[in-house]
């Protein structure tokens, strides 16, 4: 929980002076209500007189603490796999490299129901993947709160990658070096050098990465299914009021937002600073 | 976060007035193309222009082919088609969507419609539609009635309550007296049928026209529980309709015209 403070931090630069430029005013302004207003919309539509009884129904909580500690085992899953990819795509010169860096951020841009019938290919009953682990150990994926996970875990991991990799590239190497020249291996320098030198660079990267599986909707839905308990999150939740009850969906979407705004809050006053 | 832009040397700020002409060129292509998409905007008279039809997910083949039928059969019309589950559609609607027709799977998700006042006169029942296990081609474990599917191991997938697929699917496993946990509660019936064309589930229960419509991958096992939910479909134009002529001719031909033909031929019950 410890700040990691390092004397990389370069000192703020002072271009604080001076009138703000309209033509950076203007559109900031409009960027931020365009951002802000259909939150607005939401709580203006909230049935705040019904809030208690709708918040107790049940399947809110369920629905909510599994979104919490999916999206928590997703992020924990990114952070195992993702900065040492992010690790190899920073400091290791390999052929292809190019090519891997755009791999990495793919399930960026692939719709998120294709996401999760590409994990359905490789990890269901029928998959390459998922077959022999059907086979061989009697486990399936799908239709699993583990499912749930890798789906998460799938479409948020590029948005940890790719913010650790930027960490280690603008971090300074003569660091690393000099812990070299000094006899480490790589696997010192990394975990003794390199990790403290980018700590603040992975925990924005892993806040990201959370706030992505938390919201995450359309691979979820179509690899894990919607079971209740099981696979069913918040966003699945919302999805599924809005077809009879919107006024559910509403609460539904606040409560989501509540959890997250406070989540996301109190990590990057503790971790990430300002 | 931080984001630090380096400042490079020589590279001077942009002027004002090219962001302002960006952003002035942005909004204007926003509000060309919401002119340009409004449906029935330069439709012109007559039953020209062009139809949007929200139409439930079990519709998608059969609404699909009568839609280019009906094209054919009136020049200048266009058809749009929006399917989804019912009860989102007709959300979709409540909430302003610029639809002509509404082609509902149950008559729940069109009362909220008409109770709110957006249909254009009252519903008519176009076509019925009853409940089958769908399987996989060959059906390998040999699934006969609703009591297989609580099988040790057996999969299956059922639409969620919210949807009328969901609805019906509970019905018949409550008059059933069949106790089944389901492994998931889809979004609609054409997902829960991709689950057993995908080879995830065992099992799943699907309209019988969805069936038909994935004839090669998949079985159909019928039971007679089914005639207890049968599922009305409403069709109705809707009173904000932007090209209300086509909209009537379009119901019209569905419900008593040359689109029965096609409903019949997909596996509907047309009354």
């Amino acid at each position: 929980m410890r700040r990691v403070e390092t004397t990389t931090r370069p000192v703020r630069r002072s271009g604080r002076t001076g009138r703000v430029p309209v033509a950076l005013l203007a559109p900031a302004v409009l960027g931020l209500l365009f951002l802000v207003l259909p939150l607005a919309g939401l709580l203006a539509r909230t049935p705040w007189n019904t809030l208690p009884q709708r918040l107790t129904a049940p399947g809110v909580l369920t629905a909510l603490r599994l979104s919490v500690q999916t999206a928590t085992l997703a992020t924990l899953l990114c952070l195992v796999l993702g900065v040492p990819l992010a690790w190899l795509l920073a400091r290791v010169e390999f052929p292809g490299r190019r090519l891997v860096r755009a791999l990495v951020t793919v399930p960026l841009v692939l719709p998120p129901v294709v996401g999760g019938v590409a994990l359905l290919l490789v990890f269901g009953r029928r998959g390459v993947v998922g077959g022999w682990l059907d086979a061989t150990f009697g486990i399936t994926l799908p239709f699993t709160t583990a499912g749930v996970v890798l789906a998460e875990a799938f479409v948020a991991m590029p948005f940890l990658v790719v913010a650790v990799e930027g960490a280690l590239r603008s971090a300074d190497v003569r660091y690393e070096e000099a812990a070299a020249t000094l006899g480490a291996g790589r696997w010192t320098t990394f975990t003794h050098v390199t990790l403290p030198l980018v700590g603040p660079g992975i925990a924005a990267g892993a806040v990201l990465c959370w706030a992505r599986a938390l919201g995450e909707f359309g691979a979820t839905i179509t690899f894990a299914g919607n079971f209740p308990g099981r696979t069913q999150t918040m966003p699945l939740a919302v999805y599924l009021a809005l077809e009879t009850d919107p006024q559910a969906a509403i609460v539904l979407s606040l409560v989501l937002l509540a959890v997250s705004v406070a989540i996301l809050a109190s990590l990057r006053d503790r971790w990430v600073g300002t | 976060m931080t984001l630090r832009p380096r400042p490079r040397p020589g590279s001077r700020p942009r002027t004002a007035r090219g962001l302002l002409a960006a952003l002035a060129a942005l909004v204007l292509t926003v509000t060309a193309c919401g002119d340009a998409t409004r449906p029935g905007a330069g439709g012109g008279s007559g039953s020209g222009g062009d139809l949007t039809v929200f139409a439930a997910a079990s519709l998608t083949d059969v609404f699909t082919t009568i839609g280019r039928d009906f094209e054919a059969a009136t020049p200048g019309v266009r058809v749009t088609f929006n399917f989804a589950g019912s009860s989102a559609l007709a959300t979709q609607i409540d909430q302003g969507a610029p639809a002509d027709v509404l082609a509902s799977a149950a008559p729940e998700p069109m009362r909220t419609v008409t109770d709110a006042g957006n249909a254009d006169g009252s519903p008519t029942v176009f076509a019925r539609n009853q409940l089958v296990i769908a399987v996989p081609e060959g059906n390998p474990r040999g699934v006969t009635g609703l009591a297989d599917l609580t099988a040790p191991g057996m999969k299956v997938a059922l639409c969620a309550a919210q949807v009328p697929c969901g609805t019906a699917a509970r019905s018949v496993l409550d008059a059933a007296g069949v106790h089944l946990t389901p492994v998931t509660l889809e979004q609609d019936v054409r997902s829960a049928l991709a689950k057993v064309r995908l080879g995830e589930v065992d099992a799943a229960l699907v309209y019988r026209t969805d069936v038909r419509a994935a004839d090669a991958e998949v079985d159909g096992v019928g039971f007679p529980e089914s005639s207890g939910a049968v599922n009305d479909y409403p069709i109705v134009v809707l009173r904000n309709a932007p090209n209300l002529t086509a909209a009537r001719a379009f119901v019209a031909y569905v419900a008593t015209g040359p689109g029965r033909a096609a409903l019949a031929a997909a596996g509907f019950q047309v009354p």
